[in-house]
């Protein structure tokens, strides 16, 4: 892929989106055993409707995941500097959460060029469900990854 | 209520060995496509030394070892009423496969709002390489809601 570059972009500039299939039970069972997060709110309907919630619903590092692919889809992840996010709302099964991100703002930290994204996921109903900021490294001129 | 003698309270450390294996898994799990989370091949022409943990793969080490569970236990924090809150990476160094991370966390702080219907946990952590070198600082916002 082709970098972007401190030269090549502006503020306002967005990240191709990324867009998730619909949340199912196979994905949070498979991101459970992944990930490590065996919380059976996320995969055991039973516990889920217990905790009086309607169903299971995703973790939230499974969003947060898929934030990090929205990002290092567009720079190569040895340039990632800092990824801060606040999770708003609940993923719900069938939710259809798409990822996007734009230039906030550019700065210079200890001599090196960075670019400020805002990042956020919404659903099919545009209620954002994560939003946060990450920053990047950018080299000054093109490099092929 | 959380009690707030919690507070300064460091968990044990957690060690955690990128494997290839698990970080293939994890990029299944997450959609993951780009071969560098998936081919060594690829990783290493990307210039890693091995397939490279995604951003937010190190959270799984406090959940592999048990030391999350047992926070929750210690703070009376039931899984039905846990959310996650906020989560914070700073990034310092790739962890690749190959790699063994440890992760060594303290409660910095805890807090309510809403007259106590919403309680707050504030975790931070320090994960390190097997050469001691600072690889991440994570900060973690954990909500229990009543």
């Amino acid at each position: 892929m082709t970098t972007a570059t401190y030269d090549s972009i502006q503020i306002g500039d967005e990240l191709p989106a990324l867009q998730l299939p619909p949340v199912n039970r196979t994905t949070l069972a498979l991101f459970a055993g992944a990930s490590g997060d065996h919380n059976p709110i996320h995969i055991d309907t039973d516990f889920a409707r217990k905790a009086g919630m309607p169903d299971v619903f995703a973790q939230g590092m499974l969003g947060m995941a898929w934030l990090g692919r929205l990002v290092t889809g567009w720079v190569p992840q040895a340039q990632l500097r800092r990824f801060d996010v606040r999770f708003l709302g609940i993923t719900h099964l069938g939710h259809v959460v798409s990822c996007s991100g734009e230039v906030l703002r550019l700065q210079e930290v200890d001599g090196e060029r960075q670019a400020v994204l805002e990042i956020r996921s919404v659903n099919q109903f545009g209620e954002t469900r994560i939003a946060g900021e990450a920053v990047v490294a950018l080299p000054n001129t093109e490099s092929k990854r | 209520m959380i009690d707030k003698k919690w507070i300064g309270h460091e968990l044990p450390a957690s060690v955690l060995p990128i494997e290839r294996t698990r970080l293939q898994f994890f990029a299944k799990a997450i959609g993951e496509t780009d071969s560098v989370y998936t081919d060594a091949a690829a990783a290493r022409d990307a210039g890693y030394p091995d397939l490279p943990a995604p951003p937010t793969f190190l959270f799984a080490a406090e959940l592999d070892s048990g030391a999350s569970n047992q926070l929750l236990d210690d703070l009376q924090i039931p899984l039905s009423k846990l959310l996650h809150g906020e989560q914070s990476f700073s990034y310092h160094r790739p962890a690749c496969v190959g790699d063994t991370v440890t992760v060594r966390s303290t409660v910095s702080d805890i807090y309510d709002k809403k007259n106590g219907a919403l309680e707050f946990v504030v975790k931070t952590s320090r994960a390190t390489n097997q050469r001691d070198e600072l690889v991440a600082e994570m900060r973690t916002v954990i909500v229990c809601r009543h």
